[in-house]
């Protein structure tokens, strides 16, 4: 076996230092008739060149991305990582390594995640960033449950336009732990009054911007609502990209800020790893989840970095913990970190912008095709468009003509009567042809 | 999956007279400024096209600030962060024994098939049509699981280990409640030895946590599990390997209890690579158990993570699995993505349908193995945990007494004690040697824990090698040489850090000096 090194002779050996007669032995704990005697039924090893035969062909029956016109988003976005990043976070030293315990043999990874907190506070404009969460679904669940520590109150808002799976992830996790969520009905307009609907109970509403329908919103009237009434104001994007280019949730006086990274330095793959982004006012920083890297020196005096505020985590609170996050998505932060770096606020802000342009475009074409119409009054690179007919239909036949159109809101949000709904996402991959490859095959499809 | 590797520290003031160099930079170590430092906002490393005038559709919601993000061109960036990479200690450069952390070989076939772009490159919300490969993955993956482990269904979606421990508390407490027991069976009884993440998972899934100590031998008691279990009991939590790296012998008779008294039985499985394939969880009377896919079947963990940590579940807790799942017709594969087809499902634990990239470079991992070479990995795993016991506990102490290890092995700072030394300068002298320290002071049910984890990816050599240096540090440690431990490490690319000053004086973010 090419990953076992030991060979058959030091297996004697090692057995005659550790004094029993065979490896049987070292299993004696375990009671005699719950040992397996013989192989389980699964296939045996195999080379090298048969795994890539065989994972390859399964890979062969999906169909990538970069292999169509390609327009779906709806919380995981298809954007240029450029090569030096994949490079990089393969070097051994990041890929092999692992969370930074032994800090004096672990700076490249500690800096890195310095400089990603600090690149998350800038992005979202908020004080104090944490190292990672797993995405931006699970880091918004957090957040809820984050309020609910520092307001003492026990009942969430949800706004209707947040992505429906994060809402699921969000009122799961309250459920269980016996805290109240309020969902409202989904907002395809924005439309819906938020600050209408804020009592003294509430320990915090949740919005999303861009929302799950493509809108843009301003959050700065509801955040003054908000803390009139001691209610927090969590704030949530999926497309980290649009940070770039819109009005931070920060700048709008949101108190706990939360999204999906994976825009930035990560690829699709199908849904994970991603990588979530927490970020928060200062004062709140003892009730954040997860792990934090700090500034400190060196018995020389140097400069470095290290793992700390680890008071609140598990494993020294145990069940009083802020969360349970131990493994955390630290080389999809390092891929986020890179790109970022390598975009700089220049670079980012033009990729935004070349975003939004492609987004207006697409939306133009297609809104003058017969049978379509464009919701949004605002959007950054995604937007919902209403056709005539059954949208999970019209797309499933666009698939069919090799065109990969959207997302079908029913699948989000079945039962909601917005079946005629279809979320559809362009970024800077997308190239005019893609784009009249979309708007033929929309007509096409409308019109069978 | 860890725990207290991390003692504070205060940087002594033993700070060693040291050759200083006009840079800062030690040869190969080069000292690296913050990107905040050496790039500029207006620098890109990226080439992209300024768009042609358009009409924009932003309304008022144009950011107004600069965000101040730093650039660096492409050469910049590259050794900026080639030269932060080698400021890291990695498995691929030397043994990292860090028991229940599980750094074992990371196989780059897994990274280049995970890259395919057949699974890279597709979208979590394409149409199913479009993703048989990777559904079929997903489903061969959680066959291996299921076979693994002798249990009845698996749920796919946590994003870690600790995140599988809340799905599996999740489906219990979804069990307890449709059986009308909710409100009655709210406590989780966790021993003592057990990972941070367990009481933590249970209080997160809405439980109170009780503590159950373990006996002398290092292991659960039966008596004092039954001494505990009522009609308020929901679960128990148990490690198994248990974190001393001992099988819990009675395992059986404890589920028996367990089931007895109404609760059900969640297995903590991040040592599971220490049995695979000699036995079945199933067969012990696990209910619920999650697979650490990092630990078991080598995903990188660089640096912190992504994890994975699939849930398989007995049949009396699979109803309860959260959305989405697999289900199989005539058409193929397609996903339960709603609770509306599965009313019985507890809800989602994240957005997606969980770490497919982990899940491709795990199942990439089995494959290479085999049914027999996970097995041949497990008894390797052993066997190297105990020749390293073996070769040191003439030296070192062990808190439970010299028996049979899994797959690492506990020593405790009973024989540093007339030294003066604690455990974590004897960790700190071992990087001095060039290798990473073991897990220190966890478990906490040991004394200045130091649990060695070797993994069956060592070979005899640098076993032997390993056991040489800790020999030596020993010794040098006994005859009193306590310079050589309480200012190391000297050759790390930093000297002990203050954690202290961190955690007082928390700066964890870059600011602009004033000028």
């Amino acid at each position: 076996m090419r990953y076992l090194p030991i060979n058959e002779n030091d297996r004697s050996d090692m057995l005659a230092r550790i004094g029993v007669s065979d490896i049987d032995a070292l299993f004696a704990d375990i009671p005699e008739d719950k040992r397996l005697k013989q192989a389980l039924d699964l296939p045996l090893r195999k080379s090298e060149m048969d795994v890539e035969r065989l994972l390859s062909g399964l890979a062969a029956k999906n169909v990538a991305a970069g292999s169509v016109p390609f327009f779906v988003g709806a919380g995981a976005y298809r954007h240029h990582v450029p090569a030096s990043v994949d490079h990089l976070i393969q070097r051994s030293e990041f890929l092999t390594s692992y969370t930074p315990y032994q800090p004096e043999i672990a700076q490249g990874t500690l800096q890195a995640i310095f400089e990603f907190q600090t690149q998350v506070a800038a992005l979202t404009a908020m004080e104090v960033a944490n190292a990672s969460m797993y995405d931006g679904s699970t880091a918004t669940a957090e957040a809820v449950a984050m309020a609910h520590r520092i307001t003492k109150r026990r009942k969430a808002l949800l706004s209707g336009g947040l992505h429906p799976q994060y809402a699921e992830v969000v009122r799961t996790f309250a459920q269980m732990s016996g805290d109240e969520v309020v969902t409202l009905p989904p907002d395809v307009f924005a439309a819906e009054n938020l600050g209408a609907l804020i009592e003294g109970d509430l320990s915090c509403v949740v919005v999303q911007s861009p929302d799950v329908f493509g809108n843009l919103r301003d959050l700065s009237e509801l955040a003054a609502f908000c803390q009139a009434k001691g209610t927090l104001l969590i704030a949530v994007f999926t497309e980290v990209v649009s940070l770039g280019l819109i009005q931070p949730p920060g700048a709008m006086g949101a108190d706990i800020v939360v999204g999906e990274g994976q825009g930035i330095g990560n690829r699709l793959n199908f849904g994970g790893p991603y990588v979530g982004l927490f970020a928060a006012k200062a004062k709140y920083l003892r009730q954040m989840p997860g792990r934090l890297c700090g500034e400190t020196v060196d018995a020389s005096g140097r400069r470095g970095f290290v793992l700390t505020l680890s008071t609140r985590e598990q494993h020294i609170r145990r069940d009083k913990a802020t969360s349970n996050i131990c493994t955390n998505s630290g080389l999809a932060s390092l891929a986020f970190t890179i790109h970022l770096t390598l975009l700089g606020e220049a670079g980012l802000h033009r990729l935004a912008w070349i975003n939004h342009a492609n987004a207006v475009e697409l939306a133009e074409r297609l809104g003058s095709l017969w049978g379509v119409e464009v919701l949004n009054e605002t959007f950054f690179n995604e937007f919902t468009i209403r056709i005539k007919g059954d949208a999970a239909q019209v797309v499933e036949r666009m698939a069919e003509k090799g065109v990969l159109g959207g997302v079908p809101l029913s699948r989000l949000l079945p039962d909601s009567g917005l079946d005629d709904l279809i979320l559809v996402a362009s970024t800077e991959m997308n190239t005019n042809a893609d784009r009249e490859a979309l708007a033929k095959a929309l007509q096409g499809a409308l019109s069978c | 999956m860890l725990m207290r590797q991390v003692q504070a520290t205060q940087a002594a003031e033993i700070a060693a007279a040291e050759p200083r160099t006009f840079t800062g930079n030690r040869g190969l170590e080069i000292e690296e400024g913050l990107i905040f430092e050496i790039g500029r906002p207006e620098t890109t490393g990226v080439d992209l096209d300024e768009p042609a005038p358009f009409k924009h559709r932003l309304g008022p919601h144009e950011r107004r600030q600069q965000t101040g993000l730093p650039g660096l061109s492409e050469p910049e960036a590259i050794r900026h962060y080639v030269r932060l990479s080698r400021m890291n200690y990695a498995i691929d450069a030397n043994i990292y024994p860090l028991g229940s952390c599980t750094m074992k070989h990371n196989p780059r076939l897994n990274e280049a098939m995970a890259r395919l772009p057949g699974f890279a490159d597709i979208h979590p919300l394409q149409p199913q049509s479009s993703i048989q490969g990777a559904l079929e993955l997903i489903a061969e993956l959680g066959h291996w699981l299921m076979t693994l482990t002798g249990m009845d269904a698996v749920a796919m979606s946590p994003r870690a280990g600790a995140q599988g421990e809340a799905c599996g508390m999740m489906a219990i407490k979804s069990a307890i409640a449709a059986k009308g027991e909710g409100a009655s069976r709210r406590i989780v009884l966790v021993p003592e030895s057990a990972h941070g993440t367990n009481p933590a998972s249970a209080a997160g899934a809405g439980f109170e946590v009780r503590p159950v100590p373990a006996r002398a031998d290092g292991t659960l008691d039966p008596a004092a599990v039954k001494s505990r279990l009522g009609p308020d009991v929901a679960a128990i939590m148990l490690t198994n390997p248990n974190t001393c790296g001992l099988f819990e012998k009675d395992v059986v008779e404890i589920a028996a209890a367990v089931h007895a008294a109404g609760a059900y039985f969640y297995c903590d499985g991040a040592n599971f690579n220490a049995i695979m394939g000699k036995t079945r969880p199933g067969d012990l009377g696990v209910d619920a158990m999650h697979i650490n896919l990092h630990k078991t079947f080598s995903t990188p963990h660089g640096g912190g993570g992504p994890g994975a940590g699939p849930v398989v579940l007995s049949p009396l807790l699979a109803p309860y699995a959260p959305v989405p799942f697999l289900r199989r017709d005539e058409r193929g594969y397609h996903l339960v993505e709603h609770r509306g087809e599965a009313p019985d499902a507890f809800g989602r634990i994240a957005a997606f349908h969980g770490q497919m990239g982990m899940f491709v470079r795990a199942f990439a991992f089995m494959l290479s193995h085999g049914a027999d070479g996970l097995r041949q990995a497990s008894e390797d795993a052993v066997l190297n945990a105990n020749y390293v016991r073996a070769s040191l506990r003439d030296l070192m102490s062990q808190p439970f007494g010299d028996r049979p290890c899994m797959h690492e092995v506990l020593f405790d700072e009973a024989w540093l004690k007339p030294t003066g030394l604690t455990t974590l300068d004897f960790g700190k002298a071992m990087i001095d040697e060039g290798i990473h320290p073991m897990t220190i002071y966890f478990p906490l049910v040991a004394h200045g824990a130091m649990l060695i984890e070797p993994t069956e990816s060592e070979s005899k050599a640098s076993l032997d090698l390993f056991i040489a240096t800790l020999r030596d540090l020993a010794l040098a440690a006994r005859e009193g040489d306590k310079e050589r431990f309480l200012g190391a490490p000297y050759f790390a690319p930093r000297r002990r850090l203050d954690e202290t000053r961190a955690a007082r004086n928390p700066i964890l973010k870059w600011v602009k000096p004033k000028a």
